[in-house]
């Protein structure tokens, strides 16, 4: 799979001949220096953007293949994301943005899974608070309670300690990674941070949009 | 930005900055900022130069041609023959000199009558201006060199239409027949008023002693015109103020036509007023703008002063550069405006009866003026912030705009639109009332607004996208009781101008019993009141009774004595100006409730008063006052012992003042009566008038037509008035939506992250701007049911009757509306890759 853009006359190539395959219940880190293509390479994991060339298949859809609103379904069912900075919808409580997921995929029950979802990560007193009420730690939690409520196959993380101290951001860690065994979920981690990579099955090292063989794969 | 300019900022000639300001508009004029302030200046400047180019020519008009509307210099206007003694010193000093009378009358052709003002001119008239004829209806005009020769009549092509004229043919007025040699397409001096809005007739003054029209108690103005030398003119001015009778009063070219200057004033005060809500709207909308505009600007400011361009020079080339667009923007507003007046022009033009010239220039500066006052109060403050942008901000961003520039911008622009007020309002009272009552209006809207917000969260679990939509606007509070408030003012006003206005006009209508007198006949000689109960009996019609009437003029009340120069009020002032009509009556007429007093019993009253409450609160009479009329040259005093409250509405017969009988026989009288004739009896009418031809028939159903034509017309400027003002409230709407660009991309990509369709952001942008609109709709209907409640009850004193359409097309129509408005203004939130957004904005 690659991925190019318009630049000028020429193309600019982010990634290229990129292809890789992770088994359901693996946990995959995503490294990289800046610059290297890892946010794109995950962006089209999600399908909010479109290849240059090449093929995604999710649990067998082929990810290109569907429609914006297609793709946008898909997501809705099959894939949860945590981000560096928390990515709450400002307007809504920490229930609400829990919620969201759910209603918009229209599944019954929404509130009672979003309450528990909250009471797993430890925020049941933090329901009715808007995300500018909550602390960096409090509102990644509310993330990731978000990223697991709709049961997600995959979930996707972009540097989700990024935008936090490094005490919570360990806590935050620690509560993905025992979310993600509980639910046996398949994780694609971009993170630069070498400890946190060496917390997953293994690593895909990307420089200059293209996969470099590692010692850890 | 090339290097190149910047190395050299320090010595940068005026020149160079202008060019520099130039591109940088250029390459600005994408963002959507500049072209919202643009647009909200050019409505801004339009409605402000639409009323500005309007009034202008007819103060032009006023002061220009004053001599024309005049037809003289100067003229005496009294409601008695003027004297001899006036004429002869004009005549001896060397002044040129004619007389005019003008007094309504019935023109009569075979079956068809019309109610005319009819205008006797002596040789020499006009002094001033011209008369012009043509010999054919719609043929070309010239200008006439004589008056009218005996026997013929000049008419307009309005009286050639309702009598079926052709030139040539012959009409009655009074007992005389006249020719129509030629159509009459223009005259001078126009009157304007109630029984004057008739077709028009110029006869010569020598003919109206055979018309048999001017009798005692006949209408009559009598009007000596007079023109000289400017020096001549104001020397005999000063002499015959000296030498004016009750009754009597001097016009010259400095004080012109009252009247229209009296209209105009107030018709330039509500126009301008009106214009200026949707200055203030337009005004929020460039502060919005502005705000955003600075916020998008920061980093490239820092930049610039990263490379070497200091404070003054970024500050100057922004203020530049929005001076330019200002000025641009102000232009196209004023070409708007001269458009736009044209229509004004065509609905108030005729009201006036003035002959316009074409607008002048002032209101096109004082239009650019407000263009340019607008930028200062609103988008400069938040610009100078620019000037002042931490270089450190190239490395962190988090540094952002110095403080304080919020309140400055606030206060600046408060400040702008406050003295904008009072040059608008002429008048330090009016304006401090305006300010407070709008600050006072915004508060209230504000608080009401807030509470629907609030109450508009109960709508919260309507779903996800509903709740979306409402969470946002509850997000953007200040923003969104903002947008309520000047979306609701503009659907305010036309909800006042349209459905309130049709429900008050039904509500008066059907407050008319039907058979409610539909007739009216003036002017019957004492001797003729026998004769038409004789053509009543004949032709089966019930005989309504008729009134006595005497026409007298207030003198004095108690010991003092009163004219117009008394009161302050305007209407006192024409009440006391004019002649009353005095009527005497044994008993009270059942349409009138006695509202203080005693009304007067007994077989010989002594003489007293009864006065209608009204009047007496304008002229401030009260029970046991002495009244002294001049009647006939002759004081009548007596007390008043009562007062009355009377329904005008009824269309029956009444009088401001009454008198028991035996006090007003002597003096010369006349009688009126109102009836109710059923359609189809145009032949009565003909063979009434045919039989007296003195008699003035007024038809109630066709005074109503003007009315409510004139009001039509006026309510149809206004109304065009006020869609500049919604279109400042769509503006303000824009601005906001502008405003919040970022977080909406942001938050939709955030929902498409999430798996949310585009038909579920879309429903949501729809929940989120019908609220809004349903929102302002309802202010809207609440404020148009306040206005109307205060209209009908203490203006035109009708019950007022709730109407559910108000609120009903008010919410709905602000409801989809503003979906639509709003929805336009945002689908490029739902074209974006959600992963582009994601980047550029977290």
């Amino acid at each position: 799979m690659g991925k190019t853009v318009p630049n000028g006359s020429t193309g600019l190539t982010i990634l290229r001949d990129i292809s890789f395959e992770v088994r359901a219940g693996e946990a995959v880190a995503i490294v990289g220096v800046s610059g290297s293509g890892k946010s794109t390479l995950l962006g089209l994991l999600a399908g909010l953007d479109t290849p240059s060339a090449g093929r995604i298949q999710i649990d067998g859809h082929d990810l290109f293949a569907l429609d914006e609103d297609g793709r946008a379904a898909l997501r809705g069912r099959m894939i949860g994301f945590v981000f560096q900075s928390f990515q709450l919808l400002p307007a809504m409580t920490a229930l609400e943005n829990v919620m969201l997921p759910l209603e918009l995929a229209g599944s019954r029950g929404a509130r009672a899974a979003a309450l528990g979802m909250l009471e797993r990560v430890g925020l049941a007193e933090r329901l009715g608070h808007y995300p500018k009420q909550l602390s960096g730690g409090e509102q990644q939690r509310v993330a990731i309670a978000r990223a697991f409520v709709t049961q997600p196959a995959l979930l996707l993380a972009d540097e989700p300690t990024g935008n936090l101290d490094a005490a919570t951001g360990s806590q935050v860690i620690d509560l993905m990674f025992e979310l993600n065994r509980e639910r046996r979920t398949t994780l694609l981690l971009v993170t630069h941070d070498e400890a946190l990579s060496q917390r997953c099955d293994r690593m895909l090292r990307l420089a200059a949009g293209e996969l470099v063989p590692d010692a850890g794969a | 930005m090339p290097g190149r300019e910047v190395k050299s900022a320090g010595r940068m000639s005026f020149f160079r900055e202008l060019a520099l300001a130039v591109r940088l508009l250029r390459r600005d004029q994408r963002a959507g900022e500049l072209a919202l302030i643009a647009t909200a200046i050019v409505i801004a400047v339009a409605s402000v130069t639409t009323v500005g180019f309007f009034t202008d020519r007819v103060h032009q008009a006023l002061g220009r041609q004053a001599n024309q509307l005049l037809g003289a210099d100067l003229v005496i206007v009294s409601d008695r023959p003027v004297g001899p003694e006036l004429e002869a010193e004009a005549r001896a000093r060397g002044l040129a000199v004619t007389r005019v009378m003008r007094f309504p009358s019935m023109a009569i052709r075979g079956e068809r009558n019309v109610l005319a003002s009819v205008k006797a001119v002596g040789s020499g008239y006009p002094l001033r201006g011209e008369l012009r004829l043509a010999d054919a209806l719609y043929g070309a005009d010239r200008r006439a060199t004589t008056i009218p020769e005996r026997g013929t009549a000049w008419v307009d092509e309005r009286l050639f239409a309702q009598l079926g004229l052709t030139t040539g043919d012959r009409f009655e007025l009074g007992r005389l027949a006249f020719r129509v040699p030629a159509v009459l397409t223009h005259e001078p001096d126009t009157s304007i008023g109630f029984l004057n809005s008739g077709p028009r007739i110029i006869i010569n003054e020598a003919d109206i002693e055979a018309t048999d029209l001017i009798q005692p108690g006949s209408r009559v103005g009598y009007r000596l015109q007079v023109a000289g030398s400017p020096q001549g003119v104001d020397a005999y001015r000063a002499w015959a103020l000296q030498k004016l009778k009750p009754g009597q009063r001097v016009e010259g070219i400095r004080d012109a036509r009252p009247e229209i200057r009296s209209a105009l004033d107030r018709a330039e005060k509500f126009l301008s007023l009106a214009a200026l809500v949707s200055v203030v709207l337009a005004a929020v909308a460039i502060g919005l703008s502005a705000r955003r505009f600075l916020q998008r600007h920061l980093d490239a400011c820092a930049m610039m002063r990263c490379l070497g361009a200091s404070d003054g020079l970024v500050l100057r080339l922004y203020v530049t550069h929005f001076a330019l667009l200002g000025i641009v923007a102000s232009v196209i507003g004023c070409a708007v405006g001269i458009g736009a007046q044209a229509l004004l022009a065509r609905w108030l033009g005729s009201l006036v009866a003035v002959k316009l010239p074409a607008p002048g220039a002032l209101p096109a500066l004082h239009g650019i003026a407000t263009g340019l006052a607008l930028l200062l109060g609103f988008a400069l403050p938040p610009l100078t912030a620019l000037g002042r942008v931490p270089t450190l901000r190239v490395l962190r961003r988090d540094l952002g705009v110095p403080g304080g520039s919020a309140l400055l911008t606030y206060a600046a622009g408060y400040a702008v639109i406050a003295a904008m007020i009072f040059w608008k309002a002429h008048d330090l009272k009016l304006g401090a009332m305006v300010i407070g009552g709008f600050t006072a209006a915004m508060v209230v809207a504000a608080v009401l607004t807030w509470l629907l917000l609030n109450a508009a969260g109960a709508l919260r679990t309507q779903g996800v996208t509903w709740r979306y939509g409402i969470a946002n606007l509850r997000r953007r509070v200040l923003g969104s009781v903002l947008q309520v408030i000047a979306l609701g003012i503009g659907m305010m006003a036309l909800l006042v101008l349209t459905l309130v206005r049709h429900d008050l006009l039904s509500a008066w209508q059907t407050s008319l019993p039907p058979d409610a007198p539909n007739r009216f006949i003036v002017n019957v000689q004492p001797e003729q009141v026998p004769l038409l109960r004789q053509f009543f009996e004949k032709h089966a019609v019930r005989q309504p009774p008729l009134y006595p009437m005497v026409r007298a003029r207030l003198v004095q009340i108690n010991d003092r004595r009163v004219s117009s120069a008394t009161y302050a009020d305007e209407r006192a002032r024409r009440l006391v100006d004019r002649e009353f009509n005095l009527s005497w009556a044994e008993r009270m007429q059942s349409d009138n409730r006695l509202a203080a007093g005693q009304w007067w019993s007994g077989p010989h009253p002594a003489p007293q008063f009864s006065v209608e409450d009204g009047i007496a609160e304008t002229l401030g009479m009260h029970v046991n006052d002495v009244l002294t009329f001049d009647v006939a040259g002759t004081p009548v005093s007596a007390r008043v012992t009562s007062l009355r409250k009377v329904d005008w509405d009824t269309f029956n017969v009444n009088f401001f003042v009454v008198a028991p009988p035996g006090v007003l026989e002597q003096y010369p009288a006349t009688f009126v009566t109102s009836f109710y004739l059923p359609p189809g009896n145009a032949a009565l009418l003909a063979s009434l008038v045919r039989e007296f031809p003195n008699f003035l028939l007024i038809d109630v159903a066709q005074v109503m037509g003007q009315v409510q034509k004139m009001m039509d017309q006026v309510a149809q400027a206004v109304e065009f008035i006020f869609l500049f003002t919604l279109l400042a409230g769509v503006m303000v709407l824009y601005a906001a939506i502008g405003s919040t660009q970022d977080e909406r991309l942001y938050e939709a990509s955030i929902m498409r992250t999430l798996g949310a369709s585009r038909g579920q952001l879309r429903r949501a942008i729809v929940a989120e701007f019908a609220v809004l609109g349903a929102l302002a709709g309802l202010l809207a209907a609440a404020g148009a049911t306040a206005l109307g409640f205060v209209i009908a009850t203490r203006i035109l004193n009708l019950p007022y009757t709730f109407s559910g359409e108000v609120w009903l097309v008010g919410t709905l129509a602000g409801a989809a509306g503003i979906a639509a408005a709003g929805y336009a203004g945002t689908r490029s939130v739902l074209r974006v890759a959600p992963l582009k957004t994601l980047r550029e904005l977290s």
